[in-house]
């Protein structure tokens, strides 16, 4: 009844490519922003930005990052924790020896750097593909921890081989306290997605999506695969690697390899799998599901009142974890994006059925 | 002609000797040692061979990428050892068994056939949830200590082949009789394969699901077989390794070690995994015993470890030069 969009008449070009074309799709958008930037900073607790909502931001980029790669392009990625490990690092010695940067482009350059190694890493791709590439991944992944751990350069020669940072500073103004900090992050998230979601919509992401589709097919009408699978490649990893930097520096603060390993990269995976793959909307929902999760389950014995050792939880946790991940597979394949647009389909109709 | 086909693959093969060889570049390693470090990179390769024979098993006939294989070798080793608390082993050992296949229809029933002609991906990360599940029930129910296998084996190293080299070569009983169970394993799994009808209706699903059951395999029944060989081999693997190490959660960390061999032998093959097995276990051995400390001096890292990626560097190479491995089957695309 109220959401439809008859009588939004598109009589220009750029009236019909825009990116919400529905009058209602963006009075929401509008309402969910005024209420991200001008009502959550005040009812959210200091508890719940840094638990939940400050992780959330950033794994929502991360997760848009490899979207990018897997969900977009079809060439899985079983390593992209070691990409925003790139990023962590890259942004902490550009930080540690060049203080005079500042610290938006400290973030690019970290995400240019990742860029960089994730071009690399991409290199099997192009002979390689499906879970063969995946496995080829861990590659990144295992190597690394690895350098991160053992080659103390990168760690300016830390002893215990964690790094330390000082809080964020743009522009004069100090990201420190949880609100300033969620608010930052807002910014770089939104600004984020809006060029991810207009790199999909280009001729960048068709082509993408034309390999993933059928690789043999788009390179027969005259997509180069090198191209597309290393841009892919290479502008997931400077999302992830940015991710990475922010992930570090606002969220964690002080941070050793074990930050990026094999868990996190899985994670990532997941978030995407249950968000959405090829769905900007999906890796947002995603992250947070993946977050809550775990917070969730924390909270439901302690609310039954049956009192279980932490290590039983943890068992519990991963049986639960596991077992839902499963479980969505089987219920919706394509993820929670996929119930979103069919809610959407669905209201569109409501409350007359046809 | 022959040089430009096999080129690649000569050159890789050359560089697999050049590294064979290379230690003895440094006049101190001495030839006893170096078939020490060599024999025990074989004992390791046979173990890798165990865990990534499931892999390739699994991938074979259901085209699933069995992510869960290592957490089914925790599962299957902490099962054995605890019940082997209370039994003996020899009854332990086969009622492990029993658990694993009771395990592989359960896995049929409540996740591969729900999710029957999805994605590939799909498939895959179910069986990550699958790994989750089993890391966390297996712990549950056996509970997260570290646990001992006894396998009534000797532990004291013998040496051997006083006379050949100066000073000997240690070897462990062990490690023998693990090698000998793997063959015997590898060998009567072949005669599976290729002589019984159960094998053949296997190597059918394999090559082409559809076709296979509009002849009347039944695809169900097939995977639960599948999986049940795959998580006896599972089990084998999971007791060997816990006999030596001990059984505990690290256990399941044994399969990430055992991916870059299936992707070096070939997803599809169970010679590939044996063979891709034996070469990532001596290259890592060889790579840490004597890659590593010169690494460690020329770069002034904290420490050795290459041998935790040393395996993906040597598969992904491998990869670069054959995309589908040594023994995988070559795919051609069409439109």
């Amino acid at each position: 009844m109220f959401y439809r969009e008859n009588g939004q008449f598109k009589s220009s070009y750029a009236s019909d490519q825009q990116m919400l074309p529905i009058l209602q799709d963006r009075l929401f958008m509008a309402g969910l922003l005024v209420i991200a930037f001008a009502a959550v900073p005040f009812f959210a607790t200091d508890y719940l930005f840094l638990s939940l909502l400050i992780p959330f931001l950033i794994l929502a980029l991360a997760a848009i990052g490899l979207n990018l790669v897997v969900g977009y392009c079809g060439q899985i990625s079983l390593g992209h924790a070691a990409f925003m490990a790139v990023g962590a690092y890259a942004a902490y010695n550009l930080v540690l020896r060049l203080p005079q940067l500042n610290f938006l482009v400290v973030l690019v350059l970290a995400g240019l750097i990742a860029a960089a190694v994730g071009l690399v890493f991409g290199i099997p791709s192009l002979r390689i593909k499906g879970l063969y590439l995946g496995v080829a991944t861990l590659a990144a992944q295992f190597f690394m921890d690895w350098l991160f751990a053992r080659v103390k350069w990168f760690t300016n020669y830390a002893h215990s081989g964690s790094v330390q940072t000082a809080p964020v500073e743009v522009f004069g103004w100090i990201v420190d306290t949880p609100v300033e900090k969620y608010l930052f992050l807002l910014v770089v998230l939104i600004v984020f997605t809006l060029i991810a979601k207009n790199l999909v919509r280009s001729h960048i992401g068709r082509e993408w999506m034309a390999i993933r589709d059928m690789d043999v097919a788009a390179e027969v009408i005259g997509i180069r695969p090198v191209y597309a699978k290393l841009t892919a490649f290479a502008v997931s990893s400077f999302y992830v690697g940015v991710a990475g930097a922010l992930w570090g520096f606002v969220h964690l603060g002080s941070w050793e390899p074990l930050a990026f390993s094999l868990t996190l990269s899985l994670n990532l995976l997941f978030m995407i799998i249950i968000g959405g793959m090829g769905s900007l909307l999906g890796s947002y929902f995603g992250a947070a599901f993946i977050l809550m999760l775990p917070i969730l389950l924390n909270q439901v014995p302690a609310m039954l009142g049956v009192p279980i050792s932490t290590a039983m939880a943890s068992h519990l946790e991963f049986m639960i974890f596991g077992a839902l991940i499963v479980f969505f597979l089987i219920v919706e394949p394509h993820g929670l994006a996929r119930l979103w647009a069919i809610g959407k389909e669905k209201l569109r109709l409501w409350p007359f059925p046809h | 002609m022959i040089m430009r086909k096999h080129g690649p693959v000569l050159a890789l093969g050359a560089l697999l000797l050049a590294g064979l060889v290379a230690p003895f570049a440094d006049r101190s390693t001495t030839p006893g040692f170096y078939v020490e470090v060599l024999l025990g990179g074989l004992m390791a390769g046979v173990l890798y061979s165990l865990v990534a024979l499931g892999f390739a098993l699994i991938f074979k006939a259901s085209g699933v990428f069995n992510f869960a294989q290592g957490a089914m070798v925790l599962f299957a080793a902490l099962a054995v050892a605890r019940l082997g608390e209370q039994m003996p082993l020899w009854a332990a050992i086969p009622l492990g068994m029993a658990i694993m296949v009771a395990l592989a229809w359960l896995i049929e029933r409540l996740v591969l056939r729900p999710l029957v002609n999805q994605e590939a991906i799909a498939l895959f990360m179910a069986t990550l949830g699958v790994t989750f599940f089993l890391d966390g029930f297996g712990q549950t129910i056996w509970g997260s200590d570290i646990y001992k296998i006894e396998l009534g084996i000797a532990k004291e190293p013998v040496m051997v082949l006083q006379s050949v080299f100066q000073g000997g070569i240690l070897v462990n009983a062990e490690d023998f009789i693990a090698a000998v169970v793997a063959a015997a394993l590898v060998a009567g799994l072949a005669l599976f394969f290729q002589m019984t009808p159960t094998g053949r209706a296997l190597r059918a699903v394999a090559d082409d699901h559809q076709a296979a059951q509009s002849i009347g395999i039944p695809l169900n029944r097939m995977w639960v077989i599948v999986w049940s060989v795959a998580g006896i081999v599972a089990l084998v693997a999971g007791v060997i390794w816990g006999a030596k190490l001990g059984v505990q959660f690290s256990l399941s960390q044994v399969a990430l070690k055992a991916l870059p061999v299936v992707i070096l032998g070939g997803f599809t093959s169970i010679a590939g995994a044996i063979v891709g097995g034996l070469i990532i276990g001596v290259g890592e051995k060889m790579a840490e015993v004597f890659l590593g400390p010169i690494l460690v001096k020329a770069f002034d890292l904290a420490g050795g470890g290459i041998e935790n990626w040393f395996a993906y560097m040597l598969a992904l190479l491998f990869l670069l030069v054959r995309p589908e491995g040594l023994f995988g089957e070559k795919h051609i695309d069409r439109v």
